[in-house]
């Protein structure tokens, strides 16, 4: 847990003393990412940087798990937190094993552990550690140097993280893989993370927690989704973008929007049964599944009435299906793609889960409610 | 290394002709030379030169490790944050004294030390101080800032930061530099002659006062092999000891 009291911190410049952060109080509970937003020159980056003093706080109090972290010398502070930045900051000179031990070296782990850390992160990361503890920075990828950097903060195993947009010098496509992979082990991993980005869409996938600063204060912190539901002032409203909606889309699972339907036919049931249901229910079409609930195809209103026969006989084909962990953009973008109202979901193996239809999507987006991001 | 061999033997003919024709040109010029009665002349003060090479050897060496212990701490030194404000000033002052002539430094340094070996060793010592100096100090600030904030960021107290970081990182600028000040020193050396110091300068500077073309030789050749020789040396060092990784020599992989 990481606690923000009041954190002030003014520069002394030239032309006079300049507010960089203004009483900012904050909480990032356990096992969260917080991620710090805002235009540059906003005071995130300060906010961040005092915490493991690499600037010196004019006033206020910051607790790390309870414990002030006036307490601590700075150096020891530094070696408990891990820390990643922007531009990486891979060492030149030494190899991929030597850049990751060096805060287990720092506090005095002995070389076998330490080697044996380097493997077990390299291959969190999905790089061969036979192959890449020797390498030097310069024969990485941009990608791999990333991976580097990220495993490199986590190297000591500190509970709290401090990552200065960690992924900001790479392009967008490895972006999201690398994004991807660090949620991954930080579901394992359960870090408390201070995250500073400038981009509200990173905010928006990796953050548990948004705090959005403007002039060295703060304006709002929040879940994203309620950041994006309710923003407090225009200017936050601006800031996240006149596509906030959409934004949520990403937010939500198919299976937030999603209405179980129990009631399907089977490829041997008569069309008369799926007439039935189909008016006693008043929804537009029935999915008709095998026996093993697999969804084969769908029955609507026009062939239940004018076909003969089995439902199995006059099947039409799903055009698609999604899954029901897959975020409710991927649902809305299939929907428009084939301009259909409604798409069956699936669930991990392939069994017929139930549907969502455009109308679920929209009471979702204007409800604003959301299973808490942590669960 | 299977390339390589590859690579020779499919240029084998003209290689192999471009070879034979190099070395017959060598002998070519030995004989020439040995017509001329240069080589047994040299060899004739085989004795002198050995004791004088030996002793322009100790001129350098001294002179040249003196330079590198007290240039790369002088270096670090003025990149320490409480002198870096007035790096560029002292650093000025010391390029000043590099515009003095040679000889005049050690004109100045007899003037004030005495002749003999000891006050060459100064001057050459103050001549030699300089690209050491500033190579260290541009070595070590161009180490990227974002590597000192990553250092710092996790954990590594100052001196760990220079050891680990700074100093790994800027080592290639600082051999160049120290490479520059050996091939400064190995040249100023032979005018230590002049301020009683001996050295390689004493056979050169009599071959010219006496017109003696072949002592002039035997002093002047010496001196070329010795900084072809030394150059190639520190350059060997330079290659193994600054790490791969920052190595320009030794490229990735």
């Amino acid at each position: 847990m990481i606690r923000l009291e009041q954190l002030t911190k003014v520069f002394q410049t030239d032309h006079g003393s300049v507010t960089a952060v203004d009483h900012v109080s904050l909480e990032v509970p356990e096992g969260d990412i917080c991620v710090l937003l805002g235009p540059s020159g906003c005071g995130k980056t300060t906010t961040m940087k005092m915490v493991n003093r690499l600037i010196a706080p004019t006033s206020g109090k910051i607790y790390i798990n309870d414990k002030d972290t006036d307490e601590y010398d700075p150096v020891e502070l530094r070696r408990n937190i891990g820390y990643a930045i922007q531009q990486i900051g891979l060492f030149p000179n030494m190899t991929v094993e030597e850049n990751i031990t060096i805060v287990p070296d720092l506090l005095g782990w002995d070389k076998k552990r330490c080697r044996e850390r380097a493997r077990e992160l390299l291959n969190m990361v999905a790089m061969e550690p036979d192959q890449f503890l020797r390498r030097y920075p310069s024969e990485l990828s941009g990608g791999q140097q990333q991976r580097i950097g990220v495993v490199r903060a986590l190297a000591a195993d500190a509970p709290v993280m401090l990552m200065d947009e960690p992924f900001g010098a790479i392009d967008p496509i490895n972006r999201e893989v690398i994004q991807d992979e660090f949620l991954r082990m930080q579901e394992q991993l359960r870090k408390t993370i201070m995250f500073v980005s400038h981009d509200i869409d990173e905010a928006v996938k990796m953050g548990n927690g948004i705090a959005i600063f403007r002039g060295g204060s703060l304006e709002q912190y929040a879940a994203p989704d309620e950041l994006l539901a309710y923003p407090v002032n225009d200017f936050i409203a601006d800031f996240v973008g006149g596509d906030r909606t959409l934004k949520r889309l990403r937010l939500a699972h198919i299976e937030d929007a999603m209405s179980i339907e129990t009631r399907t036919v089977g490829l041997d049931d008569s069309l008369d049964k799926a007439r039935d249901l189909l008016e006693s229910t008043g929804v537009e079409a029935v999915v008709v599944l095998d026996g093993q609930r697999h969804p084969r195809g769908y029955v609507d209103r026009r062939v239940a009435i004018q076909g003969e026969g089995t439902a199995g006989e006059n099947l039409l084909p799903l055009a698609f299906t999604v899954k029901r962990r897959d975020d409710l953009r991927t649902a809305v973008s299939q929907m428009f793609a084939h301009d259909t109202r409604w798409v069956a979901v699936l669930d991990d193996h392939g069994r017929y889960a139930g549907f969502v239809t455009q109308a679920s999507i929209t009471e979702l987006l204007g409800t604003g409610s959301r299973r808490p991001a942590t669960a | 290394m299977a390339a390589a061999s590859g690579t020779l033997r499919r240029s084998g003919p003209t290689h192999r002709g471009l070879r034979n024709l190099g070395l017959v040109a060598i002998f070519a010029f030995g004989a020439w030379v040995q017509a001329t009665g240069l080589i047994h002349a040299m060899l004739s003060q085989w004795d002198d030169i050995l004791y004088l090479g030996k002793q322009h050897l100790e001129l350098v060496g001294i002179s040249w490790i003196l330079a590198v212990a007290v240039g790369i701490p002088l270096g670090v030194l003025l990149t320490r944050r409480s002198v870096r404000r007035n790096s560029e000033t002292i650093l000025q002052v010391v390029n000043t004294g590099q515009t003095i002539p040679t000889l005049a430094v050690l004109a100045l340094s007899m003037s004030v030390l005495g002749i003999g070996f000891w006050p060459s060793i100064f001057g050459l010592w103050i001549y030699s101080l300089l690209p050491i100096v500033r190579n260290t100090y541009q070595g070590i600030l161009a180490v990227p800032g974002h590597l000192q904030e990553a250092a710092v960021g996790m954990g590594m107290t100052p001196p760990q930061i220079l050891w680990r970081v700074e100093l790994p990182n800027a080592l290639f600028v600082i051999f160049a530099g120290m490479r520059t000040a050996l091939a400064i020193n190995v040249g100023t050396a032979p005018l230590a002659f002049l301020i009683g110091g001996g050295g390689l300068g004493e056979l050169i500077f009599t071959g010219i006062a006496l017109d003696q073309q072949t002592m002039m030789l035997a002093g002047a050749i010496p001196v070329a092999l010795l900084a072809v020789i030394l150059d190639f040396m520190i350059g060997l060092v330079q290659f193994w000891l600054v790490p791969k990784g920052v190595n320009p020599l030794r490229g990735s992989r």
